[in-house]
């Protein structure tokens, strides 16, 4: 706060904007770290880097993942930051495409299954993963003593007609991750007439994961009880309950490659003056000080193994063992057209 | 000559603002944009080509038409009764108008759900009343949702455009067309519109310019299956990253918005000399008739409650559990609690981020505070200019400019700001500058529409008279003009404030996370699952309205209500 009440008046009564830069030769070095708005961090994770390297980090934020990626891009030539954290598997070739990384083979990289390495030149590094599953409410399938989905064919029955709820993705970045898992499930040439069947059965969509979650879904009083959401939103609810819950209100579908994987990642960004401090900070994302603290942050898990996960995130977890499979290179050469594709087949 | 020279003075400082962060961040993304298709015309040609891209540029003059219509349908009536009749809680209704227009679209959004959602508490009501399983009203994500909430954000602009200025017409004319045997509606028709139809086109098109331009209306009320042309820049920039296309529509809806503005300069600029003013004061008299004050009585309070339903239907959510038992999700729970509020102070993650409410009160006002300065510096002198007799060409080439920026893409605008505003001096992209600049942006115009006309009102006579005096220059301003333009200035402060209070999307594009605003910690609860959270988010939208209800109410209270044209 103080800095920034400084920064502004000393900027303001100058009036040379530029006469103000934070100029600090000794002393700390700072490191830039943009990111996308769902990134959290404890404090005393992030203050035991900056003590450990003598360096100040400061965060970022510039718009969802999609967004953020596109501004990297845009400054590919001029940097915004050090490094960029954030991106993810839905978005990477845009970002590997655009150039904007140097690449870094981490030491902590030997410790991370190959499953997670997307990129082979070391460009973008994993840093952690969630699965976008569908989500239902368990007590709306009980009162209605009805079957809650098994997988996504189900959702084509007409029992389940009218029950859904859907993010656009164009939109949302579950939506898009949604629309992969139902290309990778249903392939290429099957994924159209799926949704062609899902709209002949009063699928809703919706432009963003809080309209679906908090208006649409009945868990919080919409008429839709499945809605596309995380495989961690049952345990997350639990956690931010009001009062102490002891038993799920809502689960997620994992079977058979109903979700999709998305991989997040981090790269030093191409034309850094902190080359070296850079480096520091993506071992030390991958490493367990900064793996454990994740999942409570940012409801998302270590790709690191040797990351202990806490009790309450684990307690009602249901993980899918095997999600749909897109290639990286699927991805980006047919990001775009997909979309279009899915948009003219269920909006138009 | 010299008149073109203080002019030119004058408009330096607003120049060097436009020109550093709206003109050249805008020009450097549009190059930017058309280099990527090696050509000018060909992003054109392909959109002229495209069904789906003409069907938007078709729905978005569609929607906002009809939106303006609705909103004027509204707000004359209303801006009528508050030109011509006295009654009681008249600043208190002009203020609750203009609280939505400030507010962030999230919260209008929240407020909304709150009370026409699946669990709003008209469907609560509805489905306990009568026993339904179903919702019985569905408004989120329906043509019926952008309609209301455009009339909800807007109606208060005619209120305050066409009411202000019908508050100052003299009754004799009409008085006059009576007295010659002409009926209310023949008065009306041929002698009252003809009167107030500057400023009833000026208003009519300034709400078109908020509607044909809105984003987070269409994106969260409307939904997918409305596109215009702002959430298809937004598409083709974020989802596709056409960039080419993207520039082309963001083109497409600035000249469309600079025709507007066009207009609606030169049409301002005739509110200033009309025919006979007189106080408000004297003209507004109490209703004529029983019947009169019944009827108006109804129509005032249900504009009232038009306004004054979602925003309180959200405070009332901030202080209601949001989880009972199992299987009272449908129905209304008893249960009051300001658990909520309180858990805003607590931090439940250690999260780096973290922010308790009253850092992020700070935090809104130290932002608006720097908005109320740097929009009154660069808008003084542009008013100045303005205000100027003799109309120097230059202010009137210059005048629509100053109203571009609320027409613009910000989704452009902001992509620009990332490509040009990079390299020293001008590396702004990370400072946290950048937020008061963006909102100087969005405020001037509207500091420029409230000081020029104040500044306009100055009689070359008292300049005269203080110098024949022995006034020095100095003096002239310090003791005429100062004291005249005071409450100008403040009401002009206050808005400026109150704009950048609730701005979100602006403050989002470059937030230094570890100093969010209040709408930026509202979308940050937004998203995320868990009742406590939902139930902070309410709480701290309720804070935000208060705060801007405050500086509404203040705005009343010190308002001139015989200049000023917003």
């Amino acid at each position: 706060m103080k800095i920034s009440l400084k920064f502004l008046l000393c900027s303001l009564l100058l009036g040379a904007l530029a006469a103000c830069a934070p100029a600090v030769p000794e002393g700390p070095r700072t490191l830039t770290v943009m990111t996308h708005d769902s990134f959290a961090v404890s404090e005393e994770v992030v203050a035991a880097f900056e003590a450990e390297h003598n360096a100040d980090v400061v965060f970022l934020k510039l718009g969802d993942a999609g967004e953020a990626t596109n501004k990297a891009v845009l400054a590919a030539d001029v940097p915004l930051a050090d490094v960029f954290y954030g991106v993810d598997n839905t978005f990477l070739s845009r970002a590997l495409d655009g150039g904007i990384f140097e690449p870094y083979q981490s030491p902590v990289l030997a410790d991370i299954p190959d499953e997670f390495e997307l990129d082979p030149e070391h460009r973008a590094l994993p840093v952690d993963y969630g699965d976008v599953c569908l989500n239902y409410d368990i007590a709306y399938f009980a009162d209605n003593d009805t079957a809650p989905p098994a997988n996504l064919e189900d959702l084509l029955k007409p029992e389940y007609a009218s029950l859904l709820v859907v993010e656009n993705p164009a939109t949302s970045s579950p939506g898009l991750a949604f629309l992969f898992a139902t290309i990778g499930h249903f392939g290429e040439d099957g994924y159209l007439d799926y949704w062609r069947g899902l709209v002949a059965n009063d699928v809703k969509v919706v432009n963003d994961w809080e309209t679906a979650f908090f208006t649409e879904f009945s868990r919080w009083g919409g008429e839709r009880p499945i809605v596309v959401s995380y495989a961690s939103s049952p345990p997350v609810d639990l956690i931010f309950a009001e009062e102490p819950v002891d038993a799920p209100v809502t689960a997620a579908v994992v079977s058979d490659g109903s979700c999709f994987r998305q991989i997040e990642f981090v790269g030093i960004l191409k034309g850094t003056q902190q080359r070296e401090l850079a480096e520091d900070w993506i071992d030390f994302m991958l490493s367990t000080t900064f793996q454990e603290d994740l999942p409570l942050q940012m409801f998302v898990f270590p790709v690191n193994p040797n990351a202990q996960l806490q009790p309450e995130f684990v307690n009602f977890l249901i993980e899918p063992e095997e999600t749909a499979l897109v290639s990286p290179a699927d991805i980006a050469a047919h990001r775009e057209e997909w979309i279009e594709a899915w948009t003219d087949t269920v909006l138009r | 000559m010299r008149n073109n020279l203080v002019s030119a003075t004058l408009w330096f400082l607003p120049l060097v603002f436009l020109g550093l962060f709206y003109f050249y961040p805008l020009g450097s993304i549009l190059a930017l944009s058309f280099n990527r298709s090696g050509s000018l015309l060909q992003p054109f040609l392909d959109l002229l080509a495209s069904a789906p891209l003409r069907g938007v540029i078709g729905f978005t003059f569609w929607q906002a038409s009809l939106s303006t219509l609705l909103t004027l349908a509204v707000g004359l009536p209303a801006a009528y009764l508050l030109a011509r009749y006295r009654f009681p809680g008249k600043s208190f209704l002009r203020a609750l108008s203009g609280v939505p227009f400030v507010l962030p679209t999230l919260v209008v959004a929240a407020a909304f759900d709150a009370l026409l959602g699946p669990r709003g508490w008209l469907n609560l009501g509805l489905r306990q009343l009568f026993g339904l399983d179903a919702v019985p009203i569905h408004f989120v994500n329906t043509f019926a949702a952008i309609l209301i909430a455009h009339i909800f954000y807007n109606t208060t602009i005619v209120l305050r455009l066409v009411g202000d200025f019908w508050a100052r017409l003299s009754p004799r004319i009409e008085q006059a067309a009576r007295s010659l045997g002409a009926n209310s509606w023949q008065t009306f028709r041929h002698v009252t519109l003809p009167l107030i139809s500057p400023a009833l086109a000026a208003a009519a098109l300034l709400v078109f310019i908020f509607d044909f331009t809105s984003f987070g209306v269409i994106l969260i009320l409307g939904g997918p299956r409305f596109a215009t042309l702002e959430t298809e820049i937004y598409y083709q920039t974020t989802a596709l990253f056409d960039l080419p296309t993207a520039a082309a529509l963001a083109l497409v809806q600035l000249l469309c918005t600079l025709a507007l503005t066009l207009i609606y300069t030169r049409l301002t600029s005739r509110l200033s000399r009309p025919v006979e003013l007189r106080a408000p004061s004297v003209i507004t008299r109490p209703f004529p008739s029983r019947r009169a004050r019944f009827l108006a009585s109804v129509f005032l309070l249900f504009l009232a409650l038009f306004f004054a339903a979602p925003l309180g239907g959200l405070a009332a959510r901030s202080v209601t559990r949001l989880e009972g038992d199992r299987g009272q999700a449908t129905s209304v729970q008893p249960g009051l609690t300001l658990d909520y509020y309180a858990a805003l102070g607590e931090d439940q993650r250690g999260n780096i981020f973290f922010a308790t409410p009253t850092e992020t009160v700070r935090t809104s006002f130290l932002y608006a505070g720097s908005t109320v300065f740097l929009a009154l510096v660069i808008g003084l002198p542009a008013s100045w200019a303005l205000a100027r007799r003799g109309d120097a060409l230059l202010s009137r080439l210059l005048d629509p400019l100053l109203m571009l920026p609320l027409g613009t893409s910000a989704v452009t605008l902001g992509l620009g700001f990332i490509v040009a505003l990079n390299s020293p001096p001008l590396d702004l992209r990370a400072s946290p500058l950048l937020v008061p600049l963006a909102h100087t942006l969005v405020a001037l115009p509207f500091v420029v529409r409230s000081l020029a006309p104040a500044l306009r009102s100055i009689r070359p006579r008292l300049h005269q008279a203080a110098a024949v005096l022995g006034a020095a220059p100095a003096q002239v301003v310090r003791h005429v003009d100062v004291p005249l333009v005071g409450r100008a200035l403040i009401v002009s402060a206050l808005f400026a404030f109150a704009l950048s209070i609730g701005e979100f999307g602006a403050t989002a594009m470059i937030a230094r996370p570890e100093y969010p605003t209040i709408p930026v910690l509202i979308y940050r609860l937004l998203s995320q699952p868990g009742a406590l959270t939902y139930g902070q988010a309410m709480a701290l939208s309720t804070i935000l309205m208060l705060v801007t209800g405050g500086g509404m109410l203040a705005i009343e209270k010190l308002r001139v209500v015989e200049i000023g044209e917003f």
